[in-house]
């Protein structure tokens, strides 16, 4: 894990050292400000120097917990990450929590009624769900809260949050949160709903399925106590892929309906060419997706003892 | 596994070739074909975009701005297109039917190359009357006509998912198959430069390659520098299948014969060892397209695409963000619509080639 955002570290920062100029280009058309105080500035960044230099002073910075300077915000880059990073994750677990809430039952209801209305509507669904991409969900879902007004316009916190208590805080957080929650979520009820479908159908095909309908048991205990829990393991390795996709959906969603996570700070951080904050967020939305990964393989060796054991 | 085939008598009949009976497979899934068929559609239509097309990607008329979409109609055997007019500094257009001109057919219009080089000006309809415009979907906010701006983003959105999984299925087949092939330490590194480039959310990954180019570029670059960014995210995951595949390819009888005969590696790997991955490969490039065109989508949505008057479906739609806009002149989200059936033919293709291509059940 550690090896491995090193090695994503290091390769951002070399794809930043091939972009020509730095945040203090714009700075040097300025002629207010002189090129002295441009040099010193420089030198305080150490975007002076080559990029590998730069690399190990950044390197230095973050094993003390220290996330650099932001130098377009003018403020400490780990809080500004951490809070960034926090509003990805919570939008990510809510969207991930809807999506299985839904997908599952529907992919149970749609293995056990096979080929029924149900079954073939959900699968239509899905095959149009796979091929919407969040861009269109979230500028529907954009239109849809313009049109009606039921939903705020973006952002994470109304305008009187800081007034509010906690808990009004808190359901403010909500009802911002829930629609984007929402788009992210829909992208991807379509995927783990075909995965569980095929793997309930896969496990019901088998012999001890058979066998425990033979001894005459009831067939919603054959389902929930036999099949049930064996077509689960696969998903829970999906779960990793599903994580991977949601990070990018959110991406998608949180620049399209400003939630401030950190694929917009990512974008904000870009355009601003704020180039530690590209790379911290990077490495950050790296570090998320290996830990849920990391999550997902201790899941599935709790599901499964036969993994427990190797 | 879906269905159980009965089993019919076994007539004695000529073999067919593999690819012979892929294909009879394939024809028998009406899905997949009729996702096929939408896209032979969609690539003849860029193909003729300018032609189709009423007017060039970058004829704008700021008198009709946000115009909504209209469509010619009847008047007695003719179509018609009647003229709208609009208050000054609103974008409010009342119809005035009284007032129109006959729709024309393969008439002259803006300037544009045929296929990219043969100089044109026909177009298949159009009225030849600035006063009488014909928008199919409707004006942007600089009065061009989005359905002209469609067809032309088409060239960009389809060409781009097709060069990009050409590059990177080659790219990542070459390297799988040597990971593969050769086994041991150049198998580890290759294999640890994968999982890194997998491991970061692809998005992050595409915004910091973004990074290492130059922000304004021409046209022609910046489209390279696309296919370029998608394909080297796209590669990993093909090399690690490949790879797989590979290594137990390496070991059965006709590689073992080939090394013996003193093929040289390369040769063994691209002639014995890649062929046999063939049918994989067609299904996962056929389910990929997708990912390189809505790559390029959320490239120029987000603005370091394709840029202005240049069209594509990303940058089309990154006018449709605007609230306001979004809320009065809807039909700004007509290129999510064709994202969305170039998107879904492609799944219903690769659906069905893959049980096609699936020889078990």
């Amino acid at each position: 894990m550690i090896p491995l955002l090193l090695g994503v570290s290091l390769l951002t920062f070399a794809l930043m050292a091939m972009s020509p100029g730095n945040y203090f280009s714009a700075l040097k058309q300025n002629p207010q400000i002189s090129p002295e105080t441009i040099a010193r500035l420089q030198a305080q960044f150490h975007l002076d120097k080559p990029w590998y230099v730069q690399y190990f002073y950044w390197l230095e910075n973050v094993c003390r917990g220290n996330f650099g300077y932001s130098m377009a915000y003018k403020i400490p880059a780990t809080s500004l990450i951490l809070s960034r990073l926090w509003n990805t994750f919570t939008i990510s677990f809510v969207a991930m929590v809807i999506a299985w809430a839904i997908a599952i039952p529907l992919g149970i209801f749609a293995a056990v009624k096979r080929d029924s209305w149900i079954d073939r509507g959900s699968s239509l669904i899905a095959f149009v769900g796979l091929s919407i991409s969040e861009i269109v969900l979230a500028l529907l879902a954009l239109w849809f809260a313009a049109v009606t007004g039921w939903f705020p316009i973006g952002g994470a916190a109304s305008p009187l949050h800081d007034l509010m208590s906690p808990l009004q805080q808190f359901c403010d957080y909500g009802y911002h949160l829930i629609l984007p929650a929402l788009v992210l979520a829909a992208s991807d009820v379509a995927g783990i709903m075909r995965q569980m479908r095929s793997n309930l159908l896969d496990t019901l095909h088998a012999e001890y399925i058979t066998a425990a309908r033979a001894r005459g048991l009831g067939e919603g205990w054959v389902i929930y106590k036999h099949a049930l829990r064996n077509a689960v393991n696969p998903l829970l390795t999906i779960f990793g892929y599903s994580l991977a996709g949601l990070l990018s959906g959110a991406f998608i969603v949180e620049n399209i309906m400003a939630w401030p996570g950190l694929g917009r700070l990512t974008m904000e951080a870009f355009f601003a060419k704020d180039s530690y904050l590209v790379v911290d967020c990077v490495v950050m939305a790296t570090a998320l997706l290996v830990v849920g990964n990391f999550v997902a393989d201790l899941l599935l060796a709790w599901s499964d003892p036969r993994i427990r054991l190797e | 596994m879906e269905t159980a085939t009965p089993i019919s008598i076994i007539e004695p009949r000529v073999a067919l070739s593999p690819w012979r009976l892929f294909w009879q497979r394939l024809k028998r899934r009406k899905i997949a074909m009729t996702g096929g068929i939408i896209l032979i559609f969609l690539y003849a239509v860029s193909l003729f975009a300018g032609f189709i097309s009423p007017y060039r990607y970058d004829h704008l008329d700021t008198n009709y701005s946000f115009r909504p979409p209209q469509w010619p109609r009847f008047q007695g055997i003719h179509l018609v297109v009647p003229r709208t007019e609009s208050g000054t500094g609103t974008f409010v257009y009342q119809t005035i039917s009284t007032d129109t001109r006959p729709l024309h057919f393969f008439i002259r219009g803006d300037e544009y190359k045929l296929f990219g080089f043969i100089p044109c000006s026909i177009h298949l309809f159009g009225t030849g009357d600035e006063n009488y415009p014909v928008y199919l979907f409707g004006a942007d906010q600089f009065g061009r006509d989005v359905f002209s701006r469609i067809l032309y983003g088409s060239q960009i959105s389809l060409s781009i998912g097709v060069v990009g999984i050409l590059l990177s299925f080659a790219f990542g087949m070459i390297i799988g198959g040597i990971s593969g092939y050769f086994a041991g330490r150049t198998d580890t590194v290759i294999m640890r430069f994968c999982e890194l480039i997998m491991s970061v959310p692809a998005l992050y990954l595409i915004i910091s390659l973004r990074n290492a180019f130059p922000p304004d570029m021409s046209s022609s670059k910046i489209y390279a520098m696309i296919v370029i960014i998608l394909s080297f995210i796209g590669w990993a995951s093909m090399a690690r299948v490949i790879r797989g595949m590979t290594l137990s390819l390496r070991e059965q009888q006709f590689v073992l014969a080939a090394r013996a005969m003193g093929q040289s590696h390369l040769r063994v790997i691209c002639r014995h060892i890649l062929p046999n991955t063939f049918s994989y490969v067609i299904v996962a490039a056929t389910l990929s397209v997708p990912y390189y065109i809505l790559g390029e989508v959320v490239l120029s949505f987000l603005g370091v695409g394709i840029q202005e008057p240049q069209a594509s479906w990303g940058n089309m739609l990154s006018a449709a963000e605007d609230v306001n806009y979004l809320q009065h002149y809807p039909w700004l989200l007509a290129p999510s619509a064709a994202i969305f059936v170039t998107v879904l033919a492609f799944n219903f293709l690769g659906d069905g080639l893959r049980d096609a291509a699936d020889t078990k059940s």
